[in-house]
């Protein structure tokens, strides 16, 4: 225990909380605060009346136990009865705990406001203060409807003490942020601003913060604030270090006012009146004078209030952006900073730099300092330094540089943190396209990005450089020759065949002439990857197969033969095998022409605005690009896509957010080609989505770690699951419930797996049982379709539900201990035994609940096994008719960056990259 | 300021103040990500970080962390200072300040704060006037207690 102690000290309490403290566990710990609730309970309980003083003890107690992470469930009554007691602890104790435990008990509020109102007309400053604190901190609404209308008045009445002033002045900003409706302007507010002026400097910190608020959304009501806070700050900035006294902080006058009061304003335009203008440009002047001053001090707080001062009149001047010599000076400001030896000054300059780089006055001068920012990039220790520099790199981006600064941030992706990967690659493709002069360059580092970090791009990157490549036809050969090479690399990646797939399909004549790309070496190297490639990508190949037969009509029988193989025209997948068969159909039953005209080359996409942009704006959130970028996008991704020479429509635009290319929404089609416009459109659309399915309802991976919950629910019909798994068996109980007061006649179900017959007739508000029998026979990655059919009323309802039967069920948990577990680990090394992920966190990320999901799996989660405690690993056999599969997970949570890397590994390919599928979607 | 929180280096919640309308749960779910993100950061690292639409500014003094969340337009340095000038209240009236301090005198931490920051902005940097205000609360309270009986304390009586 500490020998300071202060003020009263209540033993009892220090007692107990020494006690805490000394506890060796959790256990020891939680029954020491259930032995003490049940005494405090008792005591609240007994006939004895307790005293002030134990009132506040206990009360005081109980607090302790809630901040400890304790529920508190009762005391509340004592603590409002202190709120009237006459001695100021007992009131103060009670405040505090009303402050820190409000609930919305409407009684208890009643009370509460009671209280407060008697001890802010008890004209005792003290006791006022204590009340007004307490609601800046509940700032509930029912407070607000309480006292919004008489705290402008204590606020500005003349005989209001000056703390009292500025308890008031917050306690009402706070109301106002809560409630703005409750908080009406009327004749206070013009003697607030004044408040600008006051003698007293601690009224004016205070009061700035509400002004500021309020100017915020009432600017012109307020906008006298201007030239009093101009007069102000200028006092401050030419007042001695000793003026202000105790206001003067490590030498630096007044530095938290002096803030306020330049953030105040840039709520407003440059000040109009020449004079009070000329005397602000005077103040900026000053303070950037006195950054080059020698310190005052060497200690850091005086160089952080110096330049928080600094940064704050810098964001004054990019506001106004019309003062090119402030601006320049600046940015030379800031890139001395740059190489500073504080990180956290580095920091800042490169924060406050990208908004310098987008004012035209400051441009050039910011891109003075490209190479100390590649520099920083590539070596500071701290990733959200690097963060901010390949932010900058990006603001200070325009054609003369782009090709180095492209050059520079795909050399960091090979290295980057896995946090920033998606931006940096998002930014990339902006700059590339945006900047692109010639256009073998943009397809050059598109597929270098994908190469590099093929994960990391997302749709709207890699359906870019297709739109793109498409509406140029100066790049087209050059696109399908280095797309060729690059599927030539043994293992490429996934989005990199997707983009392949497409330009061959499209332009792979371009190069066909090359006994070395030939058509068939062509075809050959696409199918090569075929099996590797999840079910989309499967399905853009089938077509990319398709206008290859159109294309070279030499390759028709060796593309025959692979539609016609059972994987293809059998394929569980019904995407791919309807796909199979239409195309093989096609190719067989009609003329050259007619295939020439159907598989017509793609027109030209419509002409619009990149949405990689919108999505990086999306994910930086507002104000991540400014007004100023998009408008420039929108212009110079016009001339790149030049669609319009090539007869796109571009009055057809849709909204730029909705989809990138519009390949969903169709291209605009000519009476020429119509089927060929749909079939490829399909080629985007969702996987296993049929138009003849009415409904895939419930999202099945819902159920990959739970047996058991709601599986469909309409206005008509529940259905709920059960399910039991053994070896590799299971058994499946649906529960198919009437919602409504009508009976359904002739119900059946039908499964593509068989099933007993259910009952074919539910009367209203009846439920009916299903029971399915399953045997898992080898590993498989579709789930059972599930067809339900009944009459309602008059009506046919038809509906279909894929079940809730993933290959995880069939585990059989393994434990084992570390050393078998790298053992095996090491043995399962083959590539394609491996499959990993890594993804965003889509929820928290709580250990409990990670591991109530791992083990919802099926998998034995094991413990101290991996070397990294935050890691998770798993060990498991999938147990099929035809074999058991051994599989090793290993789940590495990154809390910073809130994502998830997932490694599977398993002596079975499609297990691994099934599971990682399944699991991704899980967290 | 949305909240400020002072932790140990062992993550234990020492301080923990709000000014934004969250649950129990959210606030509890809010420090434990805070915390450990904080705690993870390497010491030469600088003293700020985005974390959601939010910055977290913090700094370590001895076993304890102090640590704000403040909106976006912010001003990281002056919130910096901030937390130095919290810390010198908490020196001065205590008289060498350590987490046991905090500890044991946690009502003391939050009537500083209350009379330092109120509603999330600064009230009085001035730090003879929130010591004043401090020591005349004390002063007031000194005057109502009378001294009482070790046993009669422990609730022995």
């Amino acid at each position: 225990m500490p020998a300071v102690s202060k003020g009263d000290g209540m033993r009892g309490l220090a007692v107990f909380i020494s006690d805490i403290r000394n506890c060796k566990s959790k256990e020891a710990e939680i029954k020491r605060i259930n032995k003490e609730l049940a005494n405090i309970r008792s005591k609240f309980k007994g006939d004895k009346a307790l005293d002030g003083y134990s009132k506040k003890k206990y009360v005081c107690k109980l607090l302790f136990i809630f901040l400890l992470g304790h529920d508190i469930d009762f005391g509340h009554m004592e603590a409002v009865n202190l709120l009237s007691s006459n001695k100021y602890t007992e009131k103060q104790i009670g405040y505090l705990f009303i402050s820190v435990l409000v609930n919305s008990n409407s009684e208890l509020i009643r009370l509460i406001n009671n209280a407060i109102k008697n001890d802010l007309s008890s004209r005792n400053p003290t006791f006022m203060c204590l009340a007004l604190h307490c609601i800046a901190n509940v700032g509930s609404r029912e407070m607000a409807e309480a006292f919004a209308g008489e705290i402008p008045r204590i606020l500005v009445a003349g005989d209001t003490m000056d703390s009292v002033k500025q308890s008031a002045a917050l306690c009402l900003l706070r109301l106002y942020k809560t409630s703005p409706d409750l908080v009406l302007m009327g004749e206070w507010t013009s003697r607030v601003v004044h408040l600008l002026n006051d003698q007293h400097m601690g009224v004016v910190t205070a009061a700035i913060s509400l002004i500021t608020c309020l100017s915020q959304k009432n600017p012109d009501e307020f906008k006298t604030c201007v030239s009093l806070a101009v007069s102000r700050l200028s006092r401050i900035v030419s007042s001695a270090s000793t003026d202000l006294q105790d206001y003067t902080y490590y030498f630096v006058p007044a530095p938290w006012l002096s803030c306020k009061l330049l953030r105040l304003l840039q709520c407003y335009p440059p000040p109009e009146d020449g004079a009070v203008k000329g005397r602000l440009v005077e103040c900026l002047e000053t303070i950037l004078n006195k950054a080059q001053e020698p310190p005052k001090s060497k200690k850091v707080q005086h160089s952080n209030a110096k330049n928080a001062i600094l940064f704050e009149a810098i964001s004054l001047i990019i506001h106004y952006d019309s003062e090119p010599n402030l601006l320049v000076r600046a940015c030379n400001q800031l890139g001395q900073f740059l190489q500073h030896r504080e990180t956290n000054l580095r920091y800042l300059a490169l924060e406050s730099m990208c908004t310098l780089a987008s004012s035209e006055f400051s441009h050039e001068a910011v891109k003075t300092h490209i190479e100390t920012v590649i520099n920083a990039l590539k070596t500071e220790r701290d990733v959200s330094v690097r963060q901010r520099a390949a932010d900058l790199l990006y603001a200070m981006c325009d054609r003369s540089n782009a090709k180095q600064i492209v050059a520079e941030m795909l050399s960091y992706l090979e290295t980057a943190d896995y946090s920033i990967r998606e931006e940096m690659v998002l930014k990339v493709a902006i700059l590339a396209e945006k900047y692109a002069v010639d256009y073998s360059w943009y397809v050059d580092t598109i597929l270098n990005l994908i190469r590099i970090a093929g994960d990391y791009v997302s749709e709207e990157v890699w359906y870019r450089v297709i739109q793109i490549v498409i509406n140029r036809d100066d790049v087209q050969g050059y696109a399908a020759k280095t797309v060729f090479e690059a599927l030539q690399a043994p293992a490429c990646h996934e989005n990199m065949v997707k983009v392949g797939g497409y330009i061959l399909g499209e332009f792979g004549n371009l190069i066909a002439g090359d006994p070395r790309s030939s058509p068939l070496v062509q075809f050959n190297l696409l199918h090569s990857k075929f099996h590797l490639c999840s079910v989309p990508t499967r399905a853009l190949l089938l077509s990319a197969y398709i206008k290859f037969i159109n294309l070279f009509p030499e390759t028709k029988s060796t593309i025959q033969e692979v539609l016609r193989s059972d994987s293809q025209i059998r394929n569980s997948d019904v995407e791919l095998q309807q796909r199979a068969v239409e195309y093989l159909k096609l190719s067989s039953i009609a003329s050259t022409d007619v295939l020439a005209t159907v598989l017509e080359e793609m027109p030209p996409f419509p002409e619009r605005e990149s949405s990689i942009l919108a999505k990086l704006k999306k994910k930086k959130g507002p104000g991540a690009v400014s007004v100023n970028e998009l408008e420039e996008g929108k212009r110079e991704g016009g001339e790149l896509n030049g669609g319009g020479e090539r007869g796109g429509d571009s009055s057809s635009t849709p909204s730029p957010s909705a989809d990138l290319l519009g390949l969903r929404a169709g291209p605009p089609v000519t009476a020429a080609a119509p089927s060929a416009g749909s079939l490829l459109v399909d080629v985007f659309s969702e996987a296993g989505v049929n138009d003849d399915v009415p409904f895939l309802a419930v999202p099945a991976c819902l159920f990959v770690c739970k047996n058991n919950g709601v599986l469909f629910e309409n206005q008509l019909l529940q259905i709920g699951i059960k399910s039991e798994y053994r070896q590799n068996l299971g058994r499946m109980y649906l529960f198919y419930g009437n919602k409504t007061s009508v009976q359904f006649v002739t119900f059946t179900t039908t499964l593509n797996v068989q099933a007993k017959p259910v009952e074919p007739l539910i009367e209203g508000g009846a439920q009916v049982q299903q029971v399915i029998n399953i045997e898992c026979l080898t590993d498989f990655s579709d789930a059972p379709l599930l067809n339900i059919k009944f009459r309602y009323g008059g009506a046919l309802q038809n509906l279909t539900l894929k079940l809730p039967v993933t290959i995880n069920k069939f585990f059989q948990p393994t434990e084992m201990a570390s050393h078998d577990f790298f053992q095996r680990w090491k043995q399962l090394s083959l590539p394609q035994q491996e499959a990993q992920k890594i993804f965003k966190a889509n929820h928290a990320m709580d250990t409990e609940v990670l591991k109530a999901k791992l083990l919802g799996l099926g998998m034995a989660l094991l413990e101290n096994v991996d070397p990294n405690p935050e890691n998770f690993v798993c060990a498991g056999v999938i147990q099929t008719k035809a074999q058991q599969v051994g599989s090793l997970l290993r789940l590495e949570p990154n809390a910073q960056a809130q994502m998830y890397r997932l490694t599977v590994r398993s002596s079975k390919d499609t297990v691994s990259k099934r599971l990682c599928e399944l699991l991704a979607e899980q967290f | 300021m949305q909240f400020m929180l002072l932790f140990s280096r062992q993550g234990k919640l020492r301080l923990q103040k709000w000014y934004v309308p969250l649950s129990d749960t959210q606030k509890k779910k809010i420090s434990r990500e805070v915390i450990q993100i904080v705690l993870a950061r390497k010491p030469k690292m600088c003293s700020f970080l985005e974390w959601r639409d939010l910055k977290i500014v913090y700094k370590r003094y001895a076993s304890l962390y102090f640590c704000c969340a403040v909106e976006d337009q912010e001003n990281e340095l002056i919130t910096l200072e901030i937390i130095h000038r919290y810390v010198e209240l908490l020196d001065k009236y205590f008289g060498s300040v350590c987490e046991l301090d905090i500890i044991f005198n946690f009502e003391k931490a939050y009537y500083i704060l209350d009379e330092f920051i109120l509603g999330g902005e600064a009230q009085e940097t001035s730090k003879k006037n929130v010591l004043k205000a401090i020591e005349q609360a004390d002063m007031l309270q000194e005057e109502a207690e009378t001294p009482r009986s070790v046993l009669e304390e422990i609730g022995l009586t």
